[in-house]
């Protein structure tokens, strides 16, 4: 049972039947990540909106290497059924467009797509980065897209997810492996309505060959900030599933809870105030006794709310200085240090309150949207080191902050949303430990929201 | 000065020396405080896991796992294995338990770091625990014999018969209390006479004791105990000590423990230089060179050697708590060292007279020569050098614990002077215990 009595009713067989009377909107079950999940659980459809269309047939190869029914005709009968029996995705190449007439080949596959996409089904949208075009028809094209996919995210049913991936001209089918597999897999069960660009940040470079996708982290050594409990807690987990040695992260008040989590995944405890001025030696000194560091989660944060008219000094400065600056001073280190290893990951979490505002949130919200401010300038710093940067922004996610929360906001955060629920410490955590793997080193300098596609600021 | 020591054989012909690589302890609580609730093997439980954990120990097996309580409950009788067996160590790990009153804790680490260093384990921890809160109570002696002469009975008439000497007096249970069997009197008692003996005033007692709240609050402040402490049951810090204690202040304090057989000496103790009884546990990682480096652990410090040793406080002989009086000198003479070749000085603090009586008695000549047979007295030494991150006042002092958490104290101060310095340093560890009891030790970084 989980706490979201609404979601808990209208999934109940009499519940569902009221919810249909009366019309209540519907929660969908989200299907989620497990070891050993396929990538699609049916078939799936494949369009091309253009015969410069550059994407299809990396798609194609990945799906039908693992043994994925694809069609390239969105009417076609699938798995012995009919024309409109449910598929597990509908992904489109909508690259190569070279003008806003190319649109309608997008609509053409997309419309039956919307009609059989199955429940937790994946609808991504592959396109052209809209900044690369000159050409003022291409760009309004290109840029096109995303109002597609946004409005289409918002009319999907049944967990069904709508997402659009930009593809710079410099990345090519390799480039895109391990951003295909997170938006098609059941990681991506509460990214939805979002953009991401790939290979946008000049210079990257790295491999997707040899991944045992199982593992992805399999080898890598990992420091998770504020580790002891929450999403934190489930970023530990979650990398040690994917094959990661973990550091654990927390402030020395926490420590007790710390050692729980640091001793449930074989992990280590280390209780470290990371705004301290040796913080970032510390952690440095620390992950010597695994060789070195791969992966760094920034998850620790704080809110101390008020009303900017309420606003105190104190309380402005500590947020600011766990939730940023902690993390601009720990970068430092880690780009000087060659204990931070060529093809490192640096992984932040920024909020929804940073991207669309909260009353009562300004430092909070300064903070977070500072943190994207950090990402857009350290991605291209990195490049020399092969190491990349991210940030996932999430919104409404059930946790024991949330759970106290009034009832009224509580229900309006997680009712808001195309999903009309909130996500789970591990679709934030699903998240991050993509950004984390070797495989994803063509994603740079990007925020994704973790939001069910949540209105506020959408 | 003491005299020049003679080559006598030292622990240095041992094969190698055990290394500390780290601890972890619960803070300390006040006795029927933060821990009432918590039994000897939940805060040893909870000590381990936290180890443990800063460790990345889950699953492993150490060589040998050896702790020990002064006050156990008879069900406690596998204490250690017990805490091992619902910790997240290894099932495999061997134990054993040990007591030896206040110096367990550095008993043990002993035993592990003479294991390590004949190469019979190369991963031990010691530890020890203690509650005042959760203590054993016996039924009484009384009661206890017609129990068991009921129990002998091998008919109902002979139930019955034993049954019938029961009394109502019986039904008052036996409770620990801190009193040396074989004198009746409190450890305080004791203390006060030893204090009176050495002519201890109460302003250098108090002084002791502000240096060791001032110290350890500083300690906290500088994240100290970051890497060698866990918070438990909601306390993070131990809960005996109090920042802002003064010598003006502690002055206040009501005396207690009028010595006897010293009429004309006053009441000098209070609750304030004098330990208090507390709950808590300590534990300490020791492990060959080869062992952490594997592991990419750090080394703190090596374990060089240690004396244990006793007095005759029964007949009057000597003080109850003096023993560490005897075991330095010895210690040092083996190890080729003088009173004064440390850095640092950890003392733990019975009742600050305890260790000023101590001091005292190797800067006295007729001391130094009657008792231990020197020419020339120990002599003093820097008491800059002492408890500099507190010690035993201030952060309580849960019996056979202390060791535990006096060891990788010394351990980490002796660390962070050999990385500021570049040069290693030496430190001095002593530790009185009931029964007229001492266990000392030399570490080394």
């Amino acid at each position: 049972m989980s706490n979201d009595w609404y979601s808990d009713f209208v999934n109940s067989s009499i519940g569902r039947t009221i919810a249909g009377q009366v019309g209540l909107p519907p929660v969908p079950r989200l299907r989620r990540y497990e070891p050993g999940q396929p990538l699609l659980s049916g078939p799936a459809l494949l369009g091309t909106a253009t015969a410069d269309g550059r994407v299809a047939k990396v798609v194609r190869s990945l799906l039908t290497d693992l043994g994925i029914e694809v069609h390239d005709d969105p009417n076609a009968p699938v798995g012995g059924g009919s024309s409109t029996s449910k598929v597990a995705a509908g992904i489109i190449d909508a690259t190569g467009l070279s003008g806003p007439m190319d649109l309608a080949e997008i609509q053409a596959f997309l419309t039956p797509v919307m009609r059989r996409i199955g429940p937790s089904g994946r609808v991504l949208v592959v396109g052209d980065v809209p900044a690369e075009a000159t050409a003022p028809a291409v760009r309004a094209a290109r840029r096109a897209l995303e109002g597609l996919v946004r409005s289409a995210a918002k009319e999907a049913r049944d967990g069904a997810t709508v997402n659009l991936v930009h593809v710079a001209d410099d990345a090519v089918g390799a480039d895109l492996e391990s951003t295909l597999r997170f938006f098609l897999s059941s990681r991506s069960a509460f990214v939805h309505g979002q953009r991401l660009d790939v290979g946008t940040v000049p210079g990257f470079s790295g491999s997707s060959q040899h991944v045992d996708w199982d593992k992805p982290l399999a080898g890598r050594t990992a420091v998770v900030t504020g580790a002891a409990r929450g999403i934190g807690a489930t970023v530990a987990a979650t990398l040690r599933r994917d094959g990661a040695t973990v550091i654990c992260v927390d402030v020395p008040a926490s420590g007790d809870a710390l050692a729980r989590t640091a001793n449930d995944i074989g992990g280590s405890a280390l209780q470290l105030d990371i705004t301290a001025d040796h913080a970032p030696a510390t952690l440095l000194e620390h992950a010597q006794r695994h060789g070195g560091l791969d992966v760094v989660v920034h998850n620790a944060g704080i809110t101390r709310d008020k009303l900017l008219a309420n606003q105190d000094r104190d309380r402005w400065n500590s947020v600011i200085a766990v939730n940023l600056e902690s993390q601009l001073k720990i970068n430092d280190a880690l780009l000087a240090s060659d204990v931070f290893h060529r093809g490192g990951r640096i992984v932040t979490v920024s909020s929804m309150a940073g991207i669309a505002g909260n009353r009562g949130q300004t430092a909070y919200g300064a903070s977070k949207a500072g943190v994207i401010g950090m990402v857009d300038a350290t991605a291209p710093l990195l490049v020399e080191k092969d190491a990349t940067i991210n940030a996932v922004a999430p919104g409404f996610i059930e946790t024991a902050m949330t759970k106290a929360m009034p009832v009224g906001t509580r229900e309006a955060g997680r009712r808001l949303s195309s999903m009309t629920q909130g996500g789970l410490p591990v679709d934030v955590a699903e998240t991050i430990a993509w950004f984390a793997q070797g495989a994803s080193y063509a994603v740079n300098g990007q925020v994704l929201r973790v939001d069910g596609q949540n209105y506020l600021g959408a | 000065m003491a005299p020049t020591p003679s080559s006598a054989p030292s622990s240095r012909s041992l094969p190698r020396r055990a290394a500390v690589v780290g601890a972890n302890r619960i803070p300390f609580a006040r006795s029927n405080g933060a821990y009432a609730r918590a039994s000897n093997q939940d805060m040893l439980t909870a000590a381990l896991d936290g180890l443990v954990a800063r460790f990345g120990m889950a699953g492993e097996q150490v060589g040998e796992v050896v702790s020990g309580a002064v006050l156990k409950k008879s069900s406690d009788f596998n204490l250690t294995r017990e805490a091992v067996l619902g910790s997240r160590l290894a099932a495999s790990t061997p134990t054993y338990d040990v007591q030896q009153a206040c110096g367990t804790s550095l008993q043990t680490t002993l035993l592990i770091a003479n294991k390590i260093a004949l190469g019979q384990i190369e991963s031990g921890i010691a530890a020890g625990v203690d509650t005042t809160s959760d203590a054993p109570i016996e039924v009484n002696e009384g009661l206890r014999g017609v129990l068991l002469a009921a129990n002998r009975a091998t008919s109902t008439a002979g139930i019955l018969k034993a049954l019938a000497g029961l009394r109502p007096g019986q039904i008052v249970p036996e409770i620990p209390a801190n009193r040396e069997p074989r004198t009746g009197m409190s450890m305080g008692e004791h203390a006060a006479q030893t204090a009176a003996a050495w002519q201890i005033s109460r302003r250098a007692q108090d002084e002791i004791a502000a240096a060791s709240h001032q110290n350890l609050a500083k300690a906290y402040d500088r994240g100290f105990f970051d890497d060698l402490m866990t918070p438990y049951l909601g306390l993070t810090k131990d809960d005996n000590l109090r920042a802002d204690s003064t010598v003006e202040g502690l002055a206040k304090l009501k005396p207690v423990f009028k010595p006897a057989g010293y009429p004309d000496t006053e009441a000098t103790m209070t609750a304030a230089n004098s330990t208090p009884l507390t709950d808590g546990a300590a534990t300490v990682l020791l492990a060959s060179d080869e062992w952490a480096a594997e592991r990419g652990l750090p080394v703190l410090a090596h374990f060089v050697d240690a004396e244990t040793s006793a007095v005759d406080y029964v007949h009057g002989d000597e003080g109850l708590l003096m023993a560490p009086a005897y075991a330095v000198p010895r210690l040092l003479e083996r190890n080729g060292l003088t009173l004064q070749d440390f850095d640092f000085y950890e003392f733990h603090e019975a009742f600050a007279s305890t260790i000023l009586a101590t001091f005292a008695a190797w800067e006295d000549p007729i001391f130094c020569k009657e008792k231990l047979g020197y020419d020339e007295p120990l002599g003093s030494f820097d008491r800059s050098k002492l408890n500099v991150v507190g010690s035993s006042l201030a952060t309580g002092h849960p019996f056979a614990a202390t060791g535990a958490r006096i060891v990788p104290t010394l351990a980490k101060l002796l660390h962070e002077k050999s990385r500021r310095d570049g040069s290693g340093g030496r430190g001095l560890i002593s530790i009185c215990a009931a029964g007229g009891q001492g266990v000392v030790a030399i570490l080394e970084a």
